[in-house]
């Protein structure tokens, strides 16, 4: 239950970054910081107690593996939370290009 | 961006070739060790990155370019999709599993898998490269 | 399982520094030190797959990001100017809200340790003699739900699309 609440609280850190900070770089890090919570949580919900990896070496081996279902659940959505922050970053370094700042409150006065 | 030190672009001419086959080795086992298509996707971008950070863009310049990253991924994706329609052309289903299996835990078994894995390999290997040539070492001018 | 603790408390005290810090080259390998600890508590829960593939990315993310600092600015100018306090207020409502309703619906899942795996034992007993791969996880993603890994395949080229266009060249033509 504790490494549960943890991912929880990292969430929350990463959703404290999205909301109440104001450059862009430390928005993009808080969006980053929720990805890697919310893959986590799912890897944490898989875990079987003194069971192993689910790859099978020995044909005859008994078969006490953990649970691979949210494992390739997860595996797609890291990739996919790498191309969602290589977005955001194209998206500030364009704004900066412009605007020749980071700050959000400084960009909404100028307004191209 | 400029280039980095002559002891960096030496071990990097001694060591991106590896990097490039460690990449190509996880994909071909994905179906026998962990890793897969993503995992080698992600290391074989990695080796083309490390070759343009240590030798700068301006040397990099005649010889990558954006149109062949985008035809590498382009082509990767063709094929995997190409991989799962050929079960529709044999009369059955989608993602129909249609080459033999053969024996388990030997490199050529497991159906599709292989094929699928090095389709996917190239298109995210590709298309990874091709984000960081956009955002690094694109010709975008800061002051307009 | 004490290392599983003490690799959570290293990832929020890094989370948290990451925010917090000034310098913005310092946040990005802040965000390394998050990543690192993800991915060897992947090991822990014997994902080698995920292990793997979050160590590459990450290492990937904070390239990125180096390659985005260097070109503009290291200092985050936001830091000292007036501060606004309602966002702030807000969140922590919310942030309270949220973390007693979430420990309500934790109660509700199995213990941690103890997972039904109803679908998941068809998998096990039947993904070598069915697909003939003996990495179960890849027998699941490219077999028996290969759907996903296309909408994935997607996503990937719809975000590399996405950067491409973003930084084009805006060429005057006349």
């Amino acid at each position: 239950m504790i490494p549960l609440i943890a991912c929880i609280i990292l969430f929350l850190v990463g959703l404290y970054g999205v909301v109440a900070k104001r450059n862009l770089i430390k928005i993009a890090l808080g969006f980053c910081l929720m990805e890697y919570a919310v893959n986590l949580f799912f890897a944490f919900i898989g875990f079987k107690k003194d069971c192993l990896a689910p790859i099978v070496t020995q044909l005859s081996a008994p078969k006490n593996f953990v649970d691979p279902i949210p494992q390739a659940l997860v595996l797609t959505a890291i990739v996919i939370g790498l191309g969602t922050t290589a977005v955001m970053l194209a998206l500030a370094l364009r704004i900066y290009g412009k605007y020749k700042t980071f700050d959000i409150g400084e960009i909404r006065r100028l307004k191209g | 961006m400029g280039g980095m030190t002559v002891i960096v672009k030496t071990i990097t001419r001694l060591i991106a070739g590896f990097i490039f086959l460690y990449g190509v080795y996880i994909v071909l086992h994905g179906h026998l060790t962990p890793g897969g298509g993503f995992a080698g996707g992600v290391i074989i971008a990695a080796a083309f990155i490390l070759l343009i950070l240590s030798f700068g863009t301006l040397e990099m310049k005649e010889r990558v370019s954006y149109a062949f990253g985008s035809l590498l991924e382009s082509i990767g994706g063709l094929m995997f999709i190409l991989v799962a329609a050929f079960g529709l052309l044999l009369g059955s289903y989608f993602f129909l599993n249609f080459i033999p299996k053969g024996t388990p835990l030997r490199l050529v078994s497991a159906g599709i898998i292989p094929l699928a894995n090095i389709a996917i390999g190239i298109k995210v290997g590709a298309g990874l490269f091709s984000i960081f040539l956009a955002l690094g070492a694109s010709k975008y001018i800061m002051k307009e | 399982m004490v290392e599983l603790y003490l690799l959570l408390i290293a990832m929020l005290g890094a989370a948290v520094v990451a925010i917090e810090i000034k310098d913005l080259l310092a946040a990005a390998v802040s965000m390394g030190i998050v990543g690192f600890s993800v991915a060897i508590m992947f090991i822990l829960v014997q994902a080698p797959d995920l292990a793997i593939v979050q160590i590459v990315v990450e290492v990937l993310t904070v390239v990125y990001f180096a390659a985005v600092i260097l070109r503009t600015t290291h200092i985050d100018s936001t830091i000292g100017v007036k501060p606004q306090y309602l966002p702030t207020i807000v969140y922590f409502v919310f942030g309270t809200l949220f973390l007693i309703i979430a420990l309500y619906a934790l109660r509700d899942l199995p213990r941690f340790g103890f997972p039904i795996m109803k679908v998941a034992s068809f998998y096990i007993n039947n993904g070598l003699t069915q697909t003939g791969a003996a990495n179960v996880v890849a027998s699941i993603i490219l077999d028996y739900r290969g759907y996903d890994t296309l909408g994935e395949a997607v996503v990937l080229f719809t975000s590399v699309l996405g950067v491409l266009t973003i930084m084009r060249r805006l060429g005057k033509k006349e």
